[in-house]
């Protein structure tokens, strides 16, 4: 970007991207979603070694390797866990979790459950297509019932996750949706989350063009911004949820729930330790 | 006019000054990044085309820039953009495809010239300010002939075959 | 005591990126091959990418069965030339073998280039574009057939049944294609062909390792499957769900790993023969709990196709490193049994002996496959039937003396299935008395701990725990994939004069040391092959074998294939010692 930093503009989003180039489908949202990411950060004015992007295993699960921060890429379903952990002990940084679909809803599941009820100062991104890319098309908990694939051949049956209920009856501190194909409004949200203290979960819709390309053709027209503007009343939250079909965007709830950090209570000296010992 | 982003209200030439810079950046980064996606997809082809893009937003934004040297811009242009919708010359990242030709690319690049072109003359018809006026219809020309471009550059590359989209080869895993 | 005289073979890579079909052409062409009698092998590599990515088919074509690669390629055809280095480390090429490639890519990268191969330039992309509708991996096919000496109907014919079901109207298009790429390669020069036989074999298979483990699981009696999609075991599942439905089973996609392996539990506690399958991260999620099943002696089966790790690792790539926590991984004392399959037909039969044993022993049997087995596919013999099936000793009639962990002579006490009146007892990893009863009294753990242990070591294994070929006093101890690349070597080195044993181990665990002992009777030196970086196998036979031979270890990493050549390499090097 040729305008040189102003006072008021510290950083700009290519200084959030690294140089390795994504191998994410082109037409698949991630590309988007990596750009919001950036566009977030330098909104925040984030320095790139003050920010973590932690991660487990999928498509949504690489952007680490594209982010120009410090990161991590975990294991399948864990990066609730790996993000609490550094938060909890490191908390100056700022702290960004990225996942899918299948890594955070089936085997991250429980992870995502306390991840809500802990409250740790994260935000969590959840790049959610339907379906299993990175194995090659398995249905996800968000899949439809009746979506057809190899290993669950005419469908699963079973009534999809909704993970915003998830998150608001775990106590999920913010709560909010996104599209993909919105880049401005999805780092608006994320900007939002970031800066709500506490564990902010946004999902954001985000289309696989290789396994699910009625998708891209057909979020682009169901996706609508929220008639109804962000609570803080868990009830109306839940209520608004009940006739939510999934495609309503932006802020659901926003807490007040004063985020979880443990804290030492004092400093002393390891010797002092023994006292109790002494006889 | 429903594909063109939101026309704002110029509070002085500095602010559409810096509205036009932005805009040309985003086109080009979002170029060089497309450009990328198809070089790393092995769509040599279109990763060139998308790249020579890339290249002409960028000398448009250096002449943008020389031509504002000296004007304060302010923090705006440097932000336009991150939060609020794509600009009108910014290409869509949903609209690629890894099997893509170059006609298909040029078409995208087309539609965003004209998109760009039909948005600084709404700009020109709507502001009240005669630099802005002017400097909006500026550009709407330049966005025009731009596109009489890439009609040229169009008719050397023909519509993709039927089935260009027809890969016989499964997806493929690595996690 | 079997001498197999050298295979007489072809072997074939085809490259390309982008959408140019490199995968199913190579299917095509082993398609066409095994119609014209002949069998073959066919692996595939790829680059990160999901769609459009350098793709590379790996075939070898052979007058007789084959279940490994050779030591090079005679041909390596590039549809393009984007990113192809990315496989150099994996066609190894020589001064004999030919490269063809298009004048459209370009000059030919130097990596490959360096190998000192011939090479030739076709206008594939040229003829390509005038054939409406053509392809140039139809082109290339044109052209290897009449390389190679396969008549270019047989390649027509398997278009036809590939792309033709798919896509009708393309046939006539790609019929041509192959005939112009045939035609243009008339002049290029010769590269080994095989002799086609006069009548095509009957009675022969075209199946993947994975495949072949999920039919030996269902052949062998499992009726419910839980599972979590993972590299390379994916398809395992992918393929059982049909199939079980067909037969009176299900298969349901878990949430995770630790769900799979608590599924199949309690489906094996209600009385149904269970399998899961998964890859070395799955496995070792599913660790606690196969101690759960071994403590409350519930049967079940576990495929891990290993892949190379440690961690997330190479997914796509073989390598031969979960021995240890497959064997030793459980907590506590925790015997039970872990097998092998020497090769992709080998899946099929070692899976089914693997049901028979869980059901039998009453416990964990897990099969140690890997991406190289599960992933290729081999045209083959349609292997014989095996007899192996799940015979769970189950309590027909019990009476108020019913103990479901008796401490039987065998170590198998009978199983009450749920719905049998009077049977009632809770299955549980807490340590337990003959009832079942929790107990943390010394004599009841000390009676499990016995029964458990000695169920698996006093079971009779049979001729099934391993392959021992030949004589000699060099012999070669390996296992799984290397199996196939080590018998191989074994005949070359037998046709210099060098004759050397085989033991290949199916049965890695419980440890049978006299049959080893026996299986090395008056071997002077024995090469431990495999492929690990640490010699799992090196250190696992150490700790369970006295070795009166000499022992050399030889061991590497995935993710390279261990190929004929290298092991005949190291067994000229230890006879000329």
């Amino acid at each position: 970007m040729n305008v040189s930093p102003t006072p008021e503009v510290a950083f700009k989003p290519a200084d959030y991207k690294s140089d390795i180039k994504p191998v994410w489908c082109p037409g698949c949202g991630d590309h988007s979603v990596l750009l919001s990411f950036q566009r977030a950060m330098a909104e925040l004015a984030l320095p790139p070694e003050k920010v973590a992007v932690v991660s487990g295993i999928g498509c949504s699960s690489r952007i680490p390797a594209y982010t120009n921060t410090y990161g991590f890429h975990g294991v399948h379903g864990r990066s609730l866990a790996l993000a609490t952990g550094l938060k909890a002990a490191r908390p100056d940084l700022t702290v960004l979790v990225a996942s899918g679909d299948g890594d955070g809803f089936s085997i991250g599941g429980n992870h995502f459950l306390h991840a809500c009820r802990r409250n740790v100062d994260v935000t969590y991104v959840v790049m959610d297509n339907r379906i299993y890319g990175m194995t090659k098309g398995q249905p996800s908990p968000t899949t439809e019932p009746d979506w057809d694939t190899a290993i669950a051949p005419g469908g699963t049956g079973l009534s999809p996750f909704h993970p915003l209920v998830i998150a608001l009856a775990s106590g999920a501190n913010f709560i909010a949706r996104g599209f993909s194909g919105d880049i401005g409004g999805t780092a608006r949200l994320i900007v939002d989350a970031v800066r709500t203290p506490g564990f902010s979960f946004v999902q954001i819709l985000s289309p696989c063009v290789t396994f699910r390309p009625d998708q891209q053709k057909g979020w682009k027209d169901l996706v609508r911004t929220a008639q109804v503007p962000e609570t803080d009343d868990p009830g109306r939250a839940a209520r608004r949820l009940m006739t939510d079909d999934g495609f309503n965007i932006g802020v659901l709830y926003r807490g007040k729930r004063p985020p979880y950090q443990p804290r030492p209570l004092a400093d002393l000296p390891v010797a002092a330790l023994e006292q109790e010992f002494a006889v | 006019m429903t594909d063109l982003p939101p026309l704002p209200d110029f509070r002085s030439p500095a602010e559409f000054w810096a509205r036009a810079l932005a805009i040309e950046v985003e086109a080009t980064e979002r170029y060089e990044l497309l450009a990328d996606q198809m070089a790393v997809h092995n769509n040599h082809e279109v990763a060139e085309i998308f790249a020579k893009m890339a290249i002409i937003e960028g000398k448009h934004r250096d002449e943008i820039t020389r031509r504002a040297a000296g004007i304060d811009l302010g923090a705006e242009a440097a932000k336009f953009g991150w939060t609020g919708p794509d600009g009108p010359e910014t290409a869509d990242f949903e609209q690629v495809h890894y099997l893509m030709n170059a006609h298909q690319a040029l078409r995208i690049a087309r539609h965003n010239e004209d998109r760009a072109a039909r948005w600084f003359a709404a700009v020109a018809a709507r502001a009240t300010d005669p630099e802005i006026v002017a400097l909006a219809a500026e550009y709407a020309e330049e966005e025009r002939q731009h596109v009489v471009w890439v009609d040229d550059w169009l008719k050397k590359f023909p519509p993709p075959d039927a089935g260009w989209d027809d890969d016989p080869d499964p997806p493929v895993f690595s996690d | 005591m079997v001498t197999r005289p050298p295979v007489r073979s072809v072997s074939i890579v085809l490259t390309g990126s982008g959408g140019a079909g490199v995968m199913t052409a190579g299917e095509i062409l082993l398609e066409a091959a095994t119609s014209c009698g002949l069998y073959g092998l066919m692996t595939r590599s790829s680059g990160p990418q999901i769609r459009g990515g350098e793709a590379a088919a790996m075939l070898r074509l052979s007058t007789a069965q084959v279940e490994n690669a050779d030591d090079r390629f005679d041909v390596l055809i590039c549809l393009d030339f984007d990113n192809v280095q990315r496989f150099a480390a994996e066609i190894p090429l020589d001064g004999e073998s030919l490269i063809v490639g298009d004048p459209a890519a370009g000059p030919l990268p130097a990596e490959i280039a360096a190998k000192g191969a011939r090479f030739v330039e076709v206008p594939m992309a040229r003829i390509t574009k005038g054939i409406a509708g053509g392809r140039i991996s139809m082109v290339a096919l044109g052209v290897l057939a009449r390389l190679i000496g396969l008549p270019e109907s047989s390649i027509v014919t398997a278009v036809a049944e590939s792309i033709g079901r798919r896509k009708p109207e393309a046939l006539v298009a790609n019929e041509q294609a192959v005939k112009a790429g045939a035609a243009a390669a008339a002049d290029l020069p010769a590269v080994p062909r095989l002799a086609l036989p006069a009548t095509v074999p009957t009675g022969r298979w075209s199946i993947t390792g994975n495949e072949a483990a999920g039919l030996g699981a269902i052949k062998g009696g499992v009726r419910f499957v839980a599972g979590y999609p993972i590299t390379p075991a994916t398809e395992i599942l992918e393929w059982m769900a049909p199939a079980l439905q067909q037969c009176g089973g299900v298969l349901i996609q878990a949430e995770d790993e630790l769900a799979s392996i608590n599924m199949i539990i309690g489906a094996s506690h209600g009385g149904v023969p269970s399998l899961t399958a998964t890859a070395g991260p799955g496995l070792s999620l599913m660790i606690e709990s196969l101690g759960l099943a071994v403590a409350s002696e519930t049967p079940v089966v576990v495929v891990d196709v290993m892949r190379t790790g440690p961690s997330t690792g190479i997914a796509t790539k073989s390598e031969q490193t979960d021995l240890n926590i497959a064997v030793y991984g459980l907590h506590g004392d925790a015997p039970h049994v872990v097998v092998a399959p020497l090769g992709i037909t080998d899946a099929l039969a070692t899976t089914q002996w693997a049901v028979h044993l869980a059901e039998a022993l009453q416990t964990v049997t897990i099969v140690l496959s890997d991406q190289s087995i599960g992933q290729s596919r081999a045209v083959v013999d349609r292997p014989k039937d095996v007899a192996w099936k799940a015979e769970r000793l189950i309590a027909a009639e019990v009476g108020p003396a019913y103990r479901r962990y008796e401490t039987t002579p065998s170590g198998i006490s009978p199983q009450a299935i749920p719905g049998l009146a009077g049977g009632q007892y809770t299955a549980d990893g807490l340590e337990h008395n003959t009832r079942g009863t929790p107990s943390s009294q010394a004599r009841d753990h000390m009676a499990q701990l016995d029964k458990r242990e000695r169920k698996i070591a006093a079971f009779d294994y049979g001729d099934t725990w391993a392959e021992i070929e030949g004589e000699g006093d060099l012999a070669i101890v390996t296992w799984g994939s290397s199996t196939q690349p080590v018998r191989e070597a074994i005949a070359r080195a037998a046709e210099e004069g060098v004759s050397v044993r085989l033991v290949a181990l199916r049965l890695i665990s419980p440890a049978q040391p006299e049959k080893f002992a026996a299986a090395l009777a008056g071997v002077r030196k024995v090469l431990v092959i495999e492929q690990s970086h640490t010699g799992q196998l090196w250190r696992h036979l150490r700790a369970h074998y006295d070795f009166t031979a000499t022992v050399v270890p030889i061991h590497r990493p995935g993710p390279l294939p261990i190929r004929p050549g290298e092991v005949l390499a190291d067994i000229l090097k230890e006879v000329r010692r």
